[in-house]
Formats: C-alpha cells, structure tokens, sequence
C-alpha cells in the first residue's frame, strides 16, 4: 500500500450562505507524496483545509483518511486519526515556551489520567521525560532547539513557522498540511524550508501543503492541484500544471 | 517550604507576641485560608484555562450546604425526618466532589460560550444557587439558616492523649471547639498545603498544558489533539471541587450555613484576588487572597478607630475626632477602591505575576535576536 491513496475527497463542497466557497472538489493525496494545493488569494483553499481538519466541516460530499470517512469529525479527533495542519496566520500558543507547544501537540498521544496528574505518578513522571525529550528532539529537528524556552511570541518569524511544524509533528502525524509555510520568507529561509518539508517526507510522513510562492511549489511537490474560485481546474504534474491554459489564465488573466 | 513553615509556626509566635489577640489574630487567618483556598481553585478556571467564572461563590455554597445538610440535625426537620452526623473527615471528600458535579453540570451546557457570554451565564448561576437555598427552605431552612452544625473531632487515638497533657499550649489547643482557632488554622494550612501541591501538579502536567493551549487559542488546540470541550469541563470542575473544600470547611468552622453568605460579591472578591495577586501564578494568587482579605476584613474595619486615635493623638477637639472617623466610615468602599486602583495601575501583571512570563519577557527577546542574526549569517 506504499503508494495507495491516503487522503481522498469526493465531491467536498462548501457554501457559507449565498457563497459557495468550494465547489465540488474531489482529488486524492497518495501516500508519501508531497502535494500541492495553489490557487489565487480566496480560491478556497484554507476552506478546504479546515474542512479536512473538521474546523469548519463540509456542507456535502465526503473526506476519506485512510480509508475512513473522517467527515464531520472534531478537530482533536481528526488530529488523534493522524492529520496533523499548521495554520496561514501562524496560531500558536502566545505566553507558552517553545518546548511547551511541541509538548501540547503531544497532548492525544498521551495516556496519564486525571490521577496521574494530581499525584504525579510513576507512569506520569516517565510520560513526561519522553514526552520532554521527544518535545526537544523534534525542535532539534526543525533548527531551533536554542530557543525552546523561549515564550513562543518572542520567537523569530522564521522560527514560529518551523515551531509551528513541530508543535504539528510531535502528534505524531501520517499527513501533515501546511499552509503557506514560506509567507514572509526570505529566498534563503525558503531553501532551508524545501529541505525541511523533504526531510518530514522522508520519515514516511505525507505532506499536503498550500503555497503561493511557485518556485517552492514546483521544487518540491509531486503533483499539484489548482483551485479558483472553489472550483478544481486542474491537477497532475509540475509540468501538467504549469502548461495548462485554464491555470495560466486564473493566475494571469485572459490574453486577447 | 519556608512559607509552609512560618504558616504552621504562626500560631505560637502569634501566642508569644501578642497574647491578648492571639485568638482573633489566628480566628482571622483560618478565615483568610478559605478565600486563599478558593483564590487557588478559581486561579485553575480563570488564570489556567482562560474562562471568566463570575459566579464562583455558587460552588461554595454548594460544599458549605453539603456539609450543614449532612452533619447537622437540619435533615431531622426536612422530609426526610432523619438527621444524619456523617463525620468531616468524609465530608470534605463528600464536599469535593458534589461541588464538582455541580462545576460539570454548569459547564456542560455553557462552556460552548466564550469571553463575555461564559461571564454572563456563569453569573447568572452564581445567583441561582444562593436564591435555590433561600427558597427550598423545606430542607435548609431558608433565610434562618443550618445552624448547630457538628465541629469536625479528631478519631480518638489522636485526641485522646492530648487531653490529658494539659501542660503543653498548642497541642492542648488542637481541638475543634469554638473559642480555639489552633485547630481550624491547623486544618486551614493543610488544606492549603495539599491544594497548592495538588494544583502545581496540574499545572506541569499534560492537563494543564491543555488548559492554557485552550487559553491561549482554542481553534489551535483543537486541531493539536486537544478535546477542548472535555478540558474546559475539567477546569470548571476542579476549580469547583477547591471551593468544595472551601465550603465544607467554612461550615465546619462557622458552625452556621445561610444564603447570604455566598452573594455576587464574594465571587467578584475572589476574582480579584486572582487577578490581582497575579493571574496564573499560584504564590501570587495566595498572597493576593491574603492581602485583599486584610484590606477588607482588617484593615478598612479597624480604618476608623485608626483615624480617630490619631486624631486625639494629634489633639483635635472630640466632636471632629467622631466626625473624622464617621467620615472614614463612610468612605470605606471608596478606600478599598482607590487600593485596588492603585495597585492595579502599579502592578497590572498582579503582585507576584509568573516568574517564567517575567524573565522570559526580558530574556526571550534577546536570545531570540542572537539566534536570528546566526540563522542569517
């Protein structure tokens, strides 16, 4: 199955009153591929993401993980089946470290109870020295480790994104969305991401990313698919996407 | 440490010092625990997990009732007709955990509110609860009260030789009665003592790393894993559970339970003494509690006899001394606001605010521009 589909939409459609935002949109992420989602500023493309996350579900057709039907699933379930995200605007906890955020995202792999956390237990005492090693391992791994303790506010720009990926990494993800993981980068920091994003491919982790900046989207991704205004125009290769008429004319408009 | 320690020697200083007041002086600071007790608790909802509970007090009426119900004659008068004297020591636990239920079954309904909303509702529940004991007065007797309500006993193999030992002062005065505090202040440091372990624990643990991810953004914590809705019931429930304590300790000690013991204004009390001891911190929020309980109870009671011994000190004519004092008087609730105002324009992030929030303001920012200007170079 190490090239089966792991993701699948069917026809997700979703309308907020008269708007509808997504409009029918079916395609399958497969296993180990990196996949990209572009498309002009409010194309839908955040929506389908919260959609796939449960934040805001789908009004109609259906998200398929791994072979369940996750539609209409709570978000902290959906993380628990193994999708983890990262959010456009980054969304993370303020008035936390930076070792404190990985811990949260470790939070539904987590087994102490109630109990083990008022007496602090044995079982509680080793949970949290692996979860405490683990937190420190993956920020080891997205290159700021120097700054685990550091109030996650206090961060860098650059190392609140690649926080962000960790504190998403330390749920122990098999597909990881990333939206628009290089806004406000610098072409040096891009670079440094495309490694990144290569390197959380190479564990066996999926990744479905949303992303503006071309060259990241055409240097990393397998395939893409483009989104305008809700509508899926097209999808395959860099190469497909990048000759179709239909994407050339959404991004550059129609020619004369 | 050293803060437990002075606590539990408090009272033989106090005995050495003071003599003539030593039992206000003591009665007044086993009085104080309860406030530092639900300070604790109400700091678990509102500094941990974000969420604005306005109607705290409702949670101590709940334990307090608890107990007066359970260990008074009270339930003999009820349709019940059968009093029933279960011991304190059950009790507490007993307390603990209606108080809880209470905070789950508040929270069940209302936690999908935020901010402003959640404040609202949670006041509305703070006055339902007192005006429900007011009313049911089939069973609590309405406005007259649970009285005669039974003083805790230490089982016998504990209380026992200490009777006879007359000799030795703080021990022969460790016992429940009503004209010596020793033993309530006693209690009051050790439910203080477990809360503080108890709550510290939360706080390092994965629960409490929930509670403030919810804090601090829900919609993040949701899509981290986090069952904000199980998490935020949680909080609402412990925090309950603490002035379940509260409560049944409150009656123990008072030996009385009536609904206007538990109005808005102890809720927005302790509120207060969160916010301003320093929100999220727990020292902080004990000193904060002990600090605003001595302003209230102590200091603005006692303001006007102050003013007027000064005055005659300073030797002004009688009838501006009772005027000046009056005025005092009258002006309490004025003073106390000013306080408060004053404090909170000096010290907004609270008296004692969290010591990482603090050096990591001023440390983080720095190590945070030395990593950056390396990941340029």
């Amino acid at each position: 199955m190490s090239d089966g589909v792991i993701l699948s939409l069917q026809k997700v459609t979703k309308r907020f009153g008269g708007l509808t935002a997504v409009d029918d949109v079916s395609f399958d992420v497969r296993r180990g591929e990196v996949f990209a989602l572009i498309g002009p500023n409010g194309a839908g493309k955040t929506t389908l993401f919260n959609g796939i996350t449960g934040l805001i579900p789908p009004s109609e057709g259906v998200v398929e993980f791994d072979g369940t039907d996750i539609t209409g699933f709570k978000p902290h379930k959906v993380a628990w089946m193994g999708i983890a995200r990262t959010f456009q605007n980054i969304r993370l906890f303020d008035y936390m470290s930076a070792l404190d955020n990985v811990r949260v995202g470790q939070h539904c792999r987590m087994h102490a109870k109630l109990w083990d956390a008022l007496f602090k237990t044995p079982l509680e005492r080793s949970e949290e020295r692996e979860v405490e090693d683990k937190a420190m391992e993956l920020l080891r791994f997205v290159g700021i480790q120097r700054q685990a303790h550091n109030y996650a506010r206090n961060l860098p720009y650059g190392s609140q994104r690649r926080l962000e990926i960790a504190r998403a990494l330390a749920s122990g993800p098999k597909l990881l969305l990333l939206d628009e993981p290089a806004a406000g980068f610098t072409p040096q920091e891009k670079v440094e991401l495309m490694a990144l994003v290569e390197k959380i491919c190479d564990q066996g982790i999926t990744v479905f990313l949303i992303e503006h900046d071309m060259k990241v989207v055409m240097g990393i991704s397998r395939r893409i698919a483009v989104l305008d205004h809700g509508e899926k125009i097209a999808e395959g290769t860099p190469e497909q996407v990048r000759n179709n008429p239909r994407v050339i004319e959404a991004y550059l408009g129609k020619s004369a | 440490m050293i803060l437990a320690a002075a606590a539990l020697l408090f009272p033989t200083i106090v005995q050495f010092v003071n003599p003539q007041q030593s039992i206000t002086l003591i009665n007044t600071a086993a009085d104080a625990g309860v406030f530092v007790l639900m300070a604790i608790g109400l700091n678990v909802v509102v500094g941990f997990a974000g969420l604005l509970d306005l109607g705290y007090a409702a949670f101590f009426a709940i334990g307090a009732y608890t107990y007066a119900l359970l260990a008074s004659s009270q339930l003999a008068l009820t349709p019940a007709h059968h009093a029933v004297h279960l011991p304190f020591w059950l009790l507490l636990f007993v307390a603990v955990f209606v108080a809880a239920a209470a905070g789950a079954i508040l929270g069940a309904p209302t936690l999908r509110l935020r901010g402003d909303y959640l404040a609202i509702v949670t006041l509305g529940f703070g006055e339902i609860v007192p005006r429900v004991f007011r009313n049911l007065s089939q069973w609590t007797n309405g406005v007259n009260a649970i009285s005669a309500i039974d003083a805790p006993s230490l089982p016998a193999w504990l209380d026992g030789p200490w009777d006879n030992g007359a000799d030795f002062q703080v021990v022969r005065n460790l016992k429940f009665t009503v004209g010596e505090p020793v033993a309530y202040y006693v209690l009051m440091v050790l439910l203080v003592f477990v809360a503080v372990i108890v709550v510290n624990n939360l706080y390092r643990s994965r629960l409490g790393r929930a509670w403030m991810a919810v804090r601090e953004d829900e919609v993040a914590a949701s899509a981290m894993g986090v069952n904000t809705r199980n998490i935020k019931l949680l909080a609402f429930s412990i925090g309950a559970a603490f002035s379940g304590f509260a409560g049944c300790y409150y009656g123990a000690k008072l030996s009385l339970v009536s609904p206007e013991n538990f109005s808005f204004l102890v809720s927005v009390t302790i509120l207060l003494m969160v916010t301003l001891g320093g929100m999220g911190n727990v020292p902080g929020v004990i000193v904060g509690a002990m600090l605003i309980y001595f302003v209230q109870y102590k200091f603005l009671t006692d303001l006007p006899h102050w003013t007027g011994s000064l005055a005659t000190a300073v030797g002004l004519p009688s009838h501006a001394v009772t005027s000046l004092s009056d005025l005092v008087t009258r002006l309490n609730f004025v003073i106390f606001g000013l306080i408060l105002v004053v404090t909170m324009l000096l010290r907004p992030q609270g008296l004692i605010p969290s010591r990482i929030r603090q050096e990591e303001l001023t440390k983080g920012t720095h190590e945070g521009s030395v990593a950056e200007v390396q990941g340029a170079a």
